[in-house]
């Protein structure tokens, strides 16, 4: 593609130094990160585990109570705001749209850091927007009000937005949380898109934990405000990780086709039936 | 975009010959209705005996240009807050500042002097700015810090307050209320344009800044969250931007007193036409405001001549019926 699409492919780094995040009492508790370049973080862990909590803090919507985030080994929270947003943007959760505001016009807002007031509206946004709208397939919906779209619809104009603003980095707070199954499929798959051909570095938190295993490049588990562990999906998406994170009992297998991993939670019915038993009954019923 | 930018910007041209209308209507309608010739006469050929010119440059060009001022001022600031707080009932006197500039004019004319005008404006552009410090500060010490809601809830109870302050004065003083009651309701027959030149230069900076800010109050406009990831510094934004509502208020209060539902109404009639992008907002709040309360003031001083209506009262009369008719438009 163009060369405004692989926009800075010079090693950039975001990383977190002890960090300490919360509101009075700390919810994250002293975590180091490396996120990797061109790749897909996924964070997963349990409801209040502080893994959106974490993302907030890297995206400077709250400030560490101790350590920092670094960005290029700079804290990211004394580097001027607007500077910050042309490196890093944030899709944060269940976002709403003034009422009135076009789809275009929501992807323009993605301008935001790479106008000044001297500096308004330029062809290099035009191009900006365009592409960001065509690559988040919204294109067709550019006069359309945010307002009647349905969910997956007005997702894929905030992603598109996210795109239009040309970041290395972009996080994404539960970005498919309560679309379709077809729906997060399709975007996560735009999402991969980003960051495997057009080199765009990735922190997902995502609640759907085949999906995170599936499209992730390196899953990040968190408990207690601690990270318990990272890496590959292939080498810590198991049943005994996911017992301790979520106190989920499951088995973890491999599809042969597609090579991903799948959690089959156990069923405390069919748990405790023998498998003799089950197959009796539903043979029963088709009868 | 395309359409809507076009529609914008045609708009704004049919919106600067409306103000010239407005304008026109307001310098030749009066008591005594003058002609147009003695009007365009009255400003390329001025002559100090001819009494029409006089009425017209002497009286009734310096309440024009107050009224543009003040309906700009008050819509502009509706607009910011409305943007700020992400709530659309948001307007001026949320910050209490409308009820407080009139309790501080109270007080004022009550215990200190109740004789002279002079100073009314002063006071009541710094009534004003205190009961934006206090209800800013409330809102502050509360958990979460100045949020909207905190600010909307220290806003209400703070204009509660003062507003049950005034009623009590009322009940008690009958005859500064008998001075007061005029300018109470807002007004612009006793304003000064000596007070206009003090306010100029703050009218400038209020709404210089508001359209400066314009495109970041669309980016807050999304959640505080959206913006923080478009690089805005939403603490110091917020402060800029409530500075700017706090000029801009106190301005107008100091010009015409309370005068409400102008900074609550107009924004909203203008996202009917121009959407949600505050670039545009800004700058139609202040053609629309300015054109509005020069008709307005026409009427108040036209519908039953020779007396004339506090401004203020027509503002909400002839409004509000207009104003349900384009919500209704709108819903169809």
């Amino acid at each position: 593609m163009t060369t405004k699409q692989n926009i800075n492919t010079s090693a950039i780094s975001l990383r977190t130094n002890n960090l300490v995040v919360g509101y009075s009492t700390p919810i994250v508790k002293g975590v180091d990160l490396n996120i990797e370049q061109g790749k897909i973080s996924i964070l997963i862990g349990s409801n209040g585990c502080g893994k959106s909590t974490l993302l907030k803090c890297l995206a400077r919507v709250l400030s560490p109570l101790d350590g920092e985030v670094l960005l290029d080994n700079k804290s990211i929270h004394s580097l001027p705001a607007k500077q910050v947003a042309k490196r890093m943007a944030l899709l944060p959760q269940g976002p709403i749209a003034p009422e009135g505001l076009s789809v275009k016009e929501l992807v323009a807002q993605g301008r935001y850091p790479h106008q000044s007031f001297l500096k308004q509206w330029s062809t290099e946004d035009e191009d900006a927007v365009t592409l960001a709208m065509q690559q988040a397939n919204v294109e067709a919906l550019a006069d359309r009000a945010i307002a009647d779209l349905s969910g997956g619809q007005r997702q894929r104009c905030w992603i598109a937005m996210v795109l239009a603003q040309q970041t290395d980095i972009i996080l994404l707070d539960e970005p498919t949380t309560y679309l379709d199954l077809k729906v997060q499929v399709d975007l996560l798959d735009l999402l991969s898109d980003m960051a495997h051909q057009h080199n765009r570095t990735l922190v997902i938190v995502l609640h759907e934990l085949n999906l995170a295993a599936a499209y992730a490049d390196h899953l990040i588990m968190m408990k207690e405000g601690k990270i318990y562990a990272q890496g590959s999906p292939e080498k810590i998406f198991n049943a005994d990780n996911l017992k301790a994170v979520f106190g989920l009992s499951s088995k973890v297998i491999k599809d042969a086709e597609s090579d991903s991993l799948i959690c089959v939670p156990i069923q405390k019915k069919k748990q405790t039936q023998k498998p003799n038993q089950a197959l009796n009954e539903t043979n029963k019923v088709e009868i | 975009m395309n359409r809507q930018q076009w529609l914008s910007s045609t708009g704004v041209i049919v919106m600067l010959v409306l103000l010239v209308l407005a304008l026109i209507w307001h310098l030749s309608i009066g008591t005594k209705t003058i002609s147009l010739t003695d009007l365009t006469h009255s400003f390329y050929a001025f002559d100090e005996d001819n009494f029409n010119h006089l009425v017209i440059q002497e009286l009734r060009l310096p309440r024009a240009i107050i009224a543009i001022c003040v309906g700009a001022c008050l819509a502009v600031s509706g607009a910011l807050m409305q943007g700020v707080t992400r709530n659309p009932l948001a307007d001026p006197g949320l910050l209490g500042m409308l009820t407080g500039g009139a309790l501080a004019v109270v007080y004022w004319s009550t215990f200190v002097n109740a004789e002279s005008l002079v100073w009314l404006p002063l006071v009541a552009a710094i009534g004003a700015l205190i009961s934006a410090v206090i209800v800013w500060g409330i809102a502050s010490r509360a958990p979460g810090g100045t949020t909207p809601l905190n600010l909307i809830l220290a806003g209400s109870a703070f204009t509660a307050f003062s507003a049950a302050l005034l009623a009590i004065h009322h009940l008690l003083d009958e005859q500064t209320f008998q001075e007061m009651r005029t300018w109470l309701v807002g007004s612009l027959l006793a304003s000064d344009i000596n007070v206009l030149y003090w306010c100029l230069p703050w009218i400038i900076i209020g709404l210089g800044g508001a359209i400066a800010l314009a495109p970041s109050v669309t980016a807050l406009s999304m959640g505080e969250e959206v913006a923080t990831g478009l690089g805005i510094n939403i603490r110091r934004r917020k402060w800029q931007l409530l500075a700017c509502v706090v000029i801009l208020t106190s301005v107008a209060v100091a010009l015409a007193g309370p005068l409400g539902f102008i900074g609550l109404v107009i924004p909203h009639v203008v996202r009917f036409w121009v959407g949600a992008d505050y670039r545009w907002i800004v700058l139609y709040c202040i053609l629309l405001g300015a054109i509005y309360l020069l008709f307005i003031d026409t009427l108040a001083r036209w519908i039953i001549q020779p007396q004339e209506v506090a401004t203020g009262l027509i503002t909400i009369l002839i409004g509000a019926p207009i104003f349900i008719w384009l919500v209704k438009m709108r819903v169809r």
